[in-house]
């Protein structure tokens, strides 16, 4: 049996040209410039509205990325450029999102509440395989094993990043993204 | 024993199982073919995971964010100094006209490498950006004499700004400066290339953007 090494996941870096550019656009648009602003909207709009679209709905993505935005033009003044914009945008957006899902009445509990729901994620039609049917198939795992899938093996958080944002017990976290990797690989390999 | 196993593959996966219990498991790898199928098939989730693409979303939303943080916002005035304004022709010009003297200049240095070539506007559509090049060095003349002038404003006024907006802005000039001489070494080396025109010159107007903004801050300080 051949194994690869196991490993932690990598937070997703910004590459450091855009991060150049984006400090300096970041800067001008702190000060109010709107064209700047623009910029760095159109730089990081397909990572935010994918973030979005993965951790809430293809219905509520388009309205949570300009929340996102509009938040992100109102907090400009709190970025110092110790971390990449792109970086602190990412937290931001996140910050935004799960904020959502707690005004939509998605609670804790759901968290734990999802194990009935996972073992059927399996058993519904696969598509072929692409990477859009991977976002298909995230899409489809219940409400809270999404959230702590795509914040873990997409965006490369850890799991007590993760407790923490969420409110949760570690274990909790990790059980959950076992669950919703089990449910995705038997997605995928049918 | 063996049952837990089933449930430990993703911890494993992920590198945080230690020690014995990592022992144990490998040693069951070894074995258990069910396991070894089971990881196989994680691991391959997680790379579909990490490998997935981001996506634009389906229709433009600047404008609905725009709409909502008031875009375009407030043009900055400086008060009792000249206000440069450059369009973006001018910019190219000027973009254009320092990257050929700046390629002239390697000619000069090398005259036996080949002549620099010379842009041949193509037929336009209209309202489409004109670029007149190399008849104009004025351009490239009063950008430079803009950044001067701006340069001496914040240069001037730096006192009145606290330290870590004056350490913000220089570090961005910095950063700015970096990317307009990469963007002439670029243009120097393609001077027919649109692309890196364009964006020399959009690196330039950022530069003048970023000191007209540390202007207005002195002189909202004085």
């Amino acid at each position: 049996m051949t194994r690869t090494r196991p490993g932690p996941v990598k937070l997703r870096q910004d590459p450091s040209p855009k991060s150049d550019s984006d400090a300096v656009d970041a800067t001008l648009a702190a000060s109010g410039d709107a064209h700047a602003f623009e910029r760095l909207y159109r730089g990081h709009i397909a990572r935010i509205h994918s973030l979005a679209r993965r951790m809430l709905s293809d219905d509520e993505a388009d309205e949570a990325a300009q929340d996102v935005f509009v938040r992100a033009w109102e907090k400009l003044g709190t970025f110092r450029g110790e971390a990449a914009f792109g970086t602190w945008l990412h937290r931001l957006a996140i910050n935004v999102i799960l904020g959502r899902r707690e005004r939509r009445g998605i609670q804790r509990q759901r968290y734990l509440e999802d194990n009935g729901v996972l073992e059927t994620v399996a058993g519904r039609r696969p598509a072929p395989e692409t990477s859009m049917d991977m976002e298909t198939a995230i899409a489809q795992l219940p409400d809270g094993a999404r959230q702590i899938f795509v914040l873990h093996d997409v965006e490369g958080y850890r799991h007590e990043e993760i407790a923490e944002m969420l409110g949760l017990a570690t274990g909790t976290s990790k059980s959950q993204l076992h669950r919703a990797r089990m449910a995705l690989r038997q997605h995928l390999d049918r | 024993m063996s049952d837990e196993w089933p449930d430990r593959l993703s911890e494993y996966l992920d590198g945080e199982m230690k020690g014995s219990e990592r022992a144990f498991l490998e040693a069951h790898l070894e074995r258990c073919e069910d396991c070894q199928e089971t990881l196989a098939g994680l691991r391959r989730v997680v790379m579909r995971a990490r490998s997935l693409e981001d996506r634009p979303p389906a229709a433009d939303l600047w404008a609905g964010v725009g709409e909502r943080i008031g875009a375009p916002t407030r043009t900055v005035v400086l008060p009792a100094r000249r206000r440069f304004t450059f369009s973006l022709p001018q910019l190219l010009a000027a973009g254009i006209a320092l990257a050929v003297l700046s390629a002239s200049g390697a000619w000069m240095l090398h005259p036996g490498a080949p002549s620099v070539a010379v842009i041949q506007p193509a037929p336009r559509a209209p309202g489409d950006i004109t670029v007149t090049p190399v008849r104009d060095p004025s351009a490239a003349q009063s950008y430079d004499a803009a950044v001067h002038d701006l340069e001496q404003v914040l240069a001037q006024g730096r006192g009145r700004l606290d330290t870590a907006t004056v350490r913000v802005l220089e570090q961005n000039l910095r950063l700015i400066d970096r990317a307009i001489a990469d963007a002439r070494r670029a243009v120097a080396a393609d001077s027919a290339n649109m692309y890196l025109n364009t964006h020399l010159a959009e690196t330039m107007r950022r530069k003048v953007d970023l000191l007209r903004q540390a202007a207005a801050l002195v002189a909202a300080a004085s």
